[in-house]
């Protein structure tokens, strides 16, 4: 059962798969983007702007997913020692980055014209600045820590403690009085989004997790094969 | 249990850490209930024993029919339904600020009644719909 753990496994398999995500990928983004830039309706206050959430919503649940896996890889790789799950964290580290940033900057893009701010240090948007900074903290440890080993244990650390923020991102707009607007999506309550607009939101959230699969898989390549290298 | 000796010793050292961690984390959390608030709701000013001379923040949503201007300034009314605060402002007020819709004031307070602010920024709340829905449920709530 836990077969697929192992790095050989997992690495044929990637390079299996790659191939078929992309396809997936531009056929899913071009439904998304057609939906989202130009079918979906506008929204009866923001008028056009709302259009952002659907780049914004997306690239916030996937650095928060993101560090959510690589909390748990960094516990399952400290504890259990099953270090492959520390390169699962490695490589998936710069992507959950790279988004945090983007939901960050369109955020700020959005809370111009609708709030009349950039910028405003509420709840979630301190909360999401510590996430970002977090992913920095990460990402440069693996590279400022030339020897692997002790490389490896700080970033398990930083991503275990990191983790704590992740329910605080969530919960920030209910447990305190934020700028920032309470969830749309819940899980215990019915969309406040309406279907014409969840729709698109939902096929970009989707392609862009078929993104990240398909860089992490790379880079999980990549990294397997320096291992090896460096190794010899 | 299938683990290892020192796997065993790893978690009974993690479950040591992650109880008190999860105790000062409880403790940070209380305080920051108490201490960081991002704006004040109108209750929240009536509860207040005395009046901030500092910059705080205000939040409610805008009374319908509350918004007088004279000249480049905006006096209008934050509520919760129940308390009420006037406020006044000399500005440009941003696109999404509306009658009947949220909004964040910072500013000082004159008294618990009156408020004067430097900025005013719009909270949408988390609804989102087309115009043509929009306006049906208008429709439906009107000819109720």
């Amino acid at each position: 059962m836990f077969g697929i753990f192992k790095p050989r496994t997992f690495f044929n398999l990637a390079n299996t798969s790659i191939f078929w995500l992309k396809i997936v990928l531009v056929f899913a983004l071009i439904v998304g983007l057609i939906l989202a830039l130009v079918l979906s309706p506008i929204d009866y206050l923001q008028k056009d702007t709302v259009r952002i959430m659907y780049v914004h919503v997306p690239s916030s649940w996937i650095s928060l997913f993101i560090f959510l896996i690589i909390g748990t890889s960094s516990f399952i790789s400290l504890i259990f020692k099953l270090r492959v799950f520390s390169v699962y964290a490695k490589s998936l580290a710069p992507i959950g980055l790279v988004f945090s940033l983007i939901s960050v900057v369109t955020g700020s893009l959005w809370g111009y014209p609708t709030w009349g701010t950039f910028w405003s240090w509420d709840g979630r948007l301190t909360s999401m600045f510590v996430l970002v900074l977090t992913y920095i903290l990460y990402v440069s440890l693996w590279s400022f820590i030339k020897n692997y080993n002790s490389a490896e244990k700080i970033t398990n650390i930083v991503g275990i403690v990191g983790l704590i923020n992740i329910p605080i991102i969530k919960f920030s707009v209910e447990w305190w009085n934020t700028l920032h607007q309470p969830a749309s999506i819940t899980l215990t309550a019915a969309p406040t989004i309406h279907s014409s607009m969840l729709a698109p939101l939902l096929i970009m959230f989707f392609s862009f997790c078929i993104l990240s699969l398909i860089i992490f898989l790379i880079r999980y390549k990549y990294e397997i094969i320096n291992f090896r290298v460096n190794k010899k | 249990m299938i683990f290892s000796k020192s796997t065993k010793k790893r978690l009974k050292i993690f479950s040591l850490i992650a109880i008190v961690a999860s105790v000062i984390f409880f403790f940070i959390y209380n305080n920051l209930q108490k201490n960081v608030v991002y704006f004040y709701a109108p209750q929240e000013i009536k509860n207040l024993t005395n009046i901030p001379s500092n910059k705080i923040r205000i939040g409610g949503l805008v009374k319908e029919g509350s918004i007088k201007k004279n000249n480049n300034t905006y006096v209008f009314i934050i509520t919760d339904y129940k308390n009420e605060i006037f406020v006044e402002y000399n500005g440009l007020l941003p696109n999404l600020f509306i009658e009947g819709k949220s909004t964040v004031a910072e500013g000082v307070l004159k008294d618990k009644k009156y408020f004067i602010a430097s900025t005013i920024l719009a909270k949408h709340d988390e609804n989102y719909m087309p115009p043509e829905v929009a306006n049906s449920l208008k429709k439906d709530k009107l000819n109720k």
